[in-house]
């Protein structure tokens, strides 16, 4: 029905400030730049990973993308079924028929599902107000929303408190499916259960994938998890998107320093192997007041004069024939020129 | 498992919500005390024509001041009336009145708070500010101002209350809803675009409901006792209608304090009883409608 290479979201230049306020009048001093000039392209159908560490703006990224954060700045075009609209400029209307397709699973079990009402009193108000009138219907879905995530369909009259953590995240995705979305945000879907359970949750994600059709932004922290689940990936750090290439690229061949350390730190199960562990000095910089130049230069090993004054933008390169972006002024050392710059890119996609 | 399954098979031919919370309540051995003892005071002041023969106005002046008999089961104050009659019909209108003033302030402060602490800016700032002036606002000269005006009456008791009580109650939602509305859940709804106020009143009021309702059984045992202190001053319910404010108001002559006990020590044990067993009540319902709370 869908080409994988058409495009489903495009994000470009997205920015989302959060103010900080101070004094008695309130005056905004500065602002907490959480999503900094974000731009790149969801596919139909594909995973695309999004890693980074804590407080580097992953989450709020998503939260954007479903307008669920005053955005700042930027567009987050949408393809309506071939037309292409940006979301921040739909109205309440259409804002409102436009949430059916874009839905999202939380990160924790516990606070994810309403503790005063049953699973059926917390799934059928969205039903409701989408159309669905009788109350056997929105029985009938909820019943079968239940039991693609495999739990029992009179689980619907308990309450939230009478589940497992497991159990709770896979009704909170039964929730994210329950008007047939197009594009699910998984943030940090896995983060808070057992590694066993993770597997059993991620697998029905795929498998929920494979049968709706659906497209995944698939948030995380733990890069083993996102290789698994995604197609490609993206590293964020303070805000910016660093790296993006398709995973196996990105697991082969990183071309940014941040990651490479980050690969570098997971662990792996293999009696004897020596790994180079490559560890970073410092902490993460202050969003409120990033360092200039390329944010990652204060821990980076490898920096040079130029970037402690120039931010380096996100290029494109082609590696082994395969694209692949970083935001890094030592990269084109390593694989000679990049292939074409990421406005190129941009207004081409602009002007198709 | 299989009893699990069984009791759910039941539990959808009645309403489980309700079902569940009752049965929680009624575990509460202190919060059933509460309720029997409040249910006998209520059912005695609504029902007191049944109990006593006696009118709590009517003057009787050959039997002042004597002691509990069982003519009269309280004794008789300085101008002959029944005390146990008084106590009774002065029932209807104390509770009227701390019912009354504690609903018309969560009334009020509920629907501001839940609304403006889901929404906050410039909505919730503005109520903030002004909920803030009318708590800071002397009562006492409120009240003057309206009697005055409008001239001694319940009703405008009520209004008092709830115009210098819901201040409080929309603190107390606001600051409840500010930390709900963080949770994950409300952010879901948000993504399904649903109302804000289907999502604020529905979906989020009933987790901040515990709270609220300990403060209502709270408020409604300190608007008892302000309507015995404004009854006091000649500025709550008019005097020639029996009240528990205006029956112990006859205590504050040294002489009955002293020697007749029966006109102020049984209306004072009602009402602490009373107040008592609203806060126990209070106490059993937040753990009901918790269903975090195991019974």
């Amino acid at each position: 029905m869908h080409k994988n290479s058409e495009v489903l979201l495009k994000i470009r230049n997205a920015q989302t400030y959060f103010p900080v306020q101070k004094g008695l009048l309130k005056r905004t001093v500065g602002h907490v730049r959480a999503v900094d000039k974000v731009s790149l392209n969801v596919y139909w159908g594909e995973t695309l990973g999004l890693v980074g560490e804590s407080g580097c703006g992953k989450t709020t990224l998503g939260k954007s993308i479903l307008q669920l954060v005053p955005v700042t700045g930027g567009e987050f075009i949408y393809n309506f079924d071939g037309e292409e609209k940006d979301l921040r400029k739909l109205s309440k209307e259409e804002m409102m028929q436009a949430r059916k397709r874009l839905q999202i699973v939380f990160q924790d079990p516990y606070s994810s599902l309403n503790p005063s009402f049953t699973i059926f009193g917390s799934l059928q108000d969205p039903l409701k107000k989408f159309g669905v009138k009788s109350k056997e219907e929105r029985k009938r879905i909820i019943g079968d929303l239940l039991e693609a995530v495999n739990l029992h369909r009179d689980y619907m009259y308990r309450y939230p408190h009478e589940f497992s953590g497991g159990q709770r995240q896979r009704i909170g995705i039964a929730r994210a499916l329950s008007l047939q979305p197009e594009l699910v945000i998984c943030d940090e879907a896995v983060s808070a259960l057992d590694v066993s359970i993770q597997a059993q949750v991620l697998n029905l994600l795929l498998e929920l994938k494979e049968k709706h059709q659906l497209t995944y932004i698939f948030i995380s922290h733990d890069l083993s998890v996102v290789e698994y689940m995604s197609d490609r990936i993206a590293v964020m750090y303070l805000g910016k998107i660093v790296e993006l290439a398709q995973a196996e690229d990105l697991f082969a061949n990183a071309l940014h320093p941040y990651t490479q350390a980050l690969l570098s730190a997971i662990p792996v199960a293999e009696v004897g192997r020596k790994r180079k562990r490559i560890v970073l000095e410092g902490n993460v910089p202050s969003p409120v007041n990033p360092p200039p130049g390329c944010a990652f230069h204060p821990r980076c090993p490898y920096a040079m004069e130029v970037c402690k004054s120039r931010v380096p933008e996100l290029k494109t390169y082609v590696l082994d024939g395969k694209e692949h972006q970083v935001a890094c002024h030592l990269a084109a050392d390593k694989v000679g020129a990049p292939a074409k710059s990421r406005q190129a890119e941009v207004d081409s996609n602009a002007t198709n | 498992m299989d009893r699990l399954k069984m009791l759910e098979k039941e539990g959808l031919l009645k309403s489980r919500q309700g079902s569940r919370a009752v049965g929680k309540f009624l575990q509460n051995k202190l919060a059933v005390l509460g309720l029997m003892v409040f249910a006998v005071i209520l059912l005695a002041s609504v029902f007191a024509p049944l109990i006593t023969k006696y009118d709590p106005a009517m003057i009787d002046l050959r039997s002042r001041l004597s002691p509990p008999s069982w003519q009269h089961l309280f004794g008789t104050d300085k101008l002959g009336r029944d005390v146990f009659a008084r106590v009774l019909y002065g029932g209807r209108i104390s509770i009227l009145v701390g019912f009354g003033g504690a609903l018309g302030a969560a009334l009020v402060g509920v629907s501001l708070g839940t609304y403006a602490g889901y929404k906050g800016g410039w909505l919730d700032r503005i109520l903030l500010r002004v909920s803030e002036i009318f708590m800071a606002f002397p009562q006492i000269i409120l009240v003057l101002l309206l009697v005055s005006i409008l001239g001694q009456s319940l009703w405008n008791l009520l209004v008092i209350f709830t115009i210098t009580g819901w201040g409080s109650v929309y603190r107390m939602t606001r600051s409840q809803m500010l930390s709900i509305r963080e949770e994950e859940y409300v952010q879901a709804l948000k993504a399904f675009g649903l109302s804000d106020a289907l999502i604020a009143y529905k979906h989020m009021l009933p987790n901040a409901l515990g709270p609220i309702m300990v403060n209502l059984t709270l408020s409604t045992a300190m608007f008892i006792l302000e309507e015995t202190a404004l009854s006091f001053l000649g500025l709550g319910v008019p005097l020639h209608i029996p009240t528990w404010g205006n029956i112990l108001n006859a205590a504050q002559d040294l002489t009955i304090l002293q020697e007749a006990w029966w006109i102020w020590v049984p209306v004072g044990i009602v009402i602490s009883a009373f107040v008592l067993s609203i806060n126990f009540i209070g106490d059993g319902l937040r753990d009901a409608v918790d269903p975090t709370q195991q019974g």
